[in-house]
């Protein structure tokens, strides 16, 4: 396998402890090596609606500091995980802007070859790792927990930038990884529907309406959680729960997971060392269900 | 009550200006059918955006109206109209193209702004603070670093250097 460098981006060191936490666990259960680079930064997502050169001038240098030490990047949040792709695959064919690029990398001493490959936790697990090798490590198997997915838009969005790994409108990848730990993996009608965080901080109102539209979906199919796999969602879903209830009026007290919290459970970890105590809606029905208490 | 939209020169000019931009250059493709609309996920709540009308606005040249409009924010660029557009439009990086014009004629969204300056200043759009890496070192995660010098530099010659 490939050597990764886990890129945290900005949300998950101080808001999704319990997002790096389980995925460092489960990677290395699964013989995984996740090098750390102290001093990347924001991924560049953010500034794209501002200046598209400078989002991926900030990309860049991220890559760079992977390629510097011969590492790949994983990444656990999807809008990073869109906007590094997006500028690898950019400068990989474009010579021109990697020269452009690469004479402002020049100030702050670095420079980007070009070659290095982003990839999703997820993913990697589904493509590089594989569901056999995860299954050969279940110990405690999720059997009769209901989980709903939640894919996030930059995981699977814009397709051509993700060689058709999986599909846009109906995919299997987190089903499957969901699957694999015996747990059912829930359908809905708008399984596919953003969470609203890109608006947040634009439109708080606007942004709670589109992420209660999903949790209205789920409310009545009976799932013990809902399954992330991008700290901004997490926001959405999780942190403003209780936020969506009280302004609309309305109760949902639905667990929200990321799916290495699910993976490690079913891999016999301990709920603590997976961040359990971290979620704030609490998972009690999950952990009640396999006798693991937190 | 609306006034008369004529189009001259002038109007063309601002499509011409979202066409040459990279992601613009799609939108003459735009035949209107309204696939971006129908599953647009802020347009189901929202009435106030519309990926039709915003495109049809764009190619009558009204600049004005489009890039003063609070609509111009509310994109969640999840991509869904890009991915089912019959005509491969790319309506999402439309949208960030229009942005991207508004930013450089001065019209920046304030929760924007405040996100530039935090990156610029932190390098990441939250601080990291010493509680954190203590909080991070007693669950057993690596220390960040609190600042990002780099980033200073690359702010100070690009096109946000006024934003700090």
């Amino acid at each position: 396998m490939n050597r990764y460098a886990l890129f945290l981006g900005c949300t998950i060191p101080v808001r999704g402890q319990n997002y790096e936490l389980s995925t460092r666990k489960v990677a290395e259960a699964l013989g995984m090596e996740l090098l750390h680079i102290p001093n990347f930064s924001c991924c560049g997502y953010p500034m794209s609606s501002l200046d598209q050169e400078t989002a991926e001038l900030l990309a860049a240098r991220n890559l760079a500091l992977a390629e510097k030490e011969g590492a790949d990047i994983c990444t656990i949040c999807t809008a990073c995980t869109g906007v590094l792709t997006e500028t690898a695959k950019e400068l990989e064919h474009n010579e021109e802007k990697r020269g452009k690029i690469n004479v402002h990398l020049k100030d702050i001493g670095l420079e980007y070859k070009g070659g290095v490959k982003v990839k999703h936790f997820a993913r990697i697990l589904y493509e590089d790792v594989g569901l056999e090798k995860i299954s050969s490590k279940i110990t405690r198997r999720l059997d009769g927990l209901r989980i709903a997915p939640h894919y996030g838009c930059h995981f699977l969005k814009p397709s051509e930038i993700y060689e058709g790994f999986d599909s846009p409108e109906n995919p299997h990848t987190l089903d499957d990884l969901i699957a694999v730990t015996g747990a059912t993996s829930v359908n809905y009608m708008n399984k596919m529907r953003c969470c609203g965080g890109a608006v947040l901080a634009v439109d708080e109102n606007l942004a709670l309406k589109i992420t209660r539209e999903k949790l209205d979906q789920i409310k009545g199919l009976s799932v013990d959680a809902i399954c992330l796999i991008c700290p901004f969602c997490s926001v959405m879903y999780e942190s403003n729960q209780k936020k969506i209830e009280t302004t609309f009026e309305t109760k949902y007290e639905i667990p929200v997971l990321y799916l290495p919290q699910i993976l490690g459970l079913a891999m016999g970890m301990d709920p603590k060392d997976l961040g359990f105590n971290m979620n704030r809606v609490r998972p009690k029905t999950v952990l009640e269900k396999l006798g693991a208490g937190v | 009550m609306a006034k008369t939209i004529r189009i001259n020169k002038n109007a063309l000019k601002f499509r011409d200006e979202v066409l040459k931009i990279p992601g613009g250059e799609n939108l003459l493709k735009c035949y209107a059918c309204g696939t971006c609309t129908a599953g647009c996920p802020v347009r189901e709540v929202e009435e106030r955006y519309n990926p039709r009308r915003i495109i049809h606005m764009v190619l009558l040249g009204m600049k004005h109206e489009v890039l003063r409009s609070d609509f111009l924010w509310l994109c969640s660029s999840c991509h869904t109209c890009s991915e089912r557009c019959p005509q491969g439009v790319h309506l999402s990086q439309i949208m960030r193209v229009l942005k991207n014009i508004a930013v450089r004629e001065g019209i920046v969204h304030p929760s924007f702004a405040l996100q530039a300056k935090t990156i610029r200043e932190h390098g990441k759009l939250y601080e990291i603070e010493d509680f954190d890496n203590k909080k991070r070192a007693r669950m057993g995660l690596p220390e960040l670093e609190k600042k990002c010098p780099d980033l200073e530099i690359l702010f100070s010659k690009g096109a946000l250097k006024n934003i700090k």
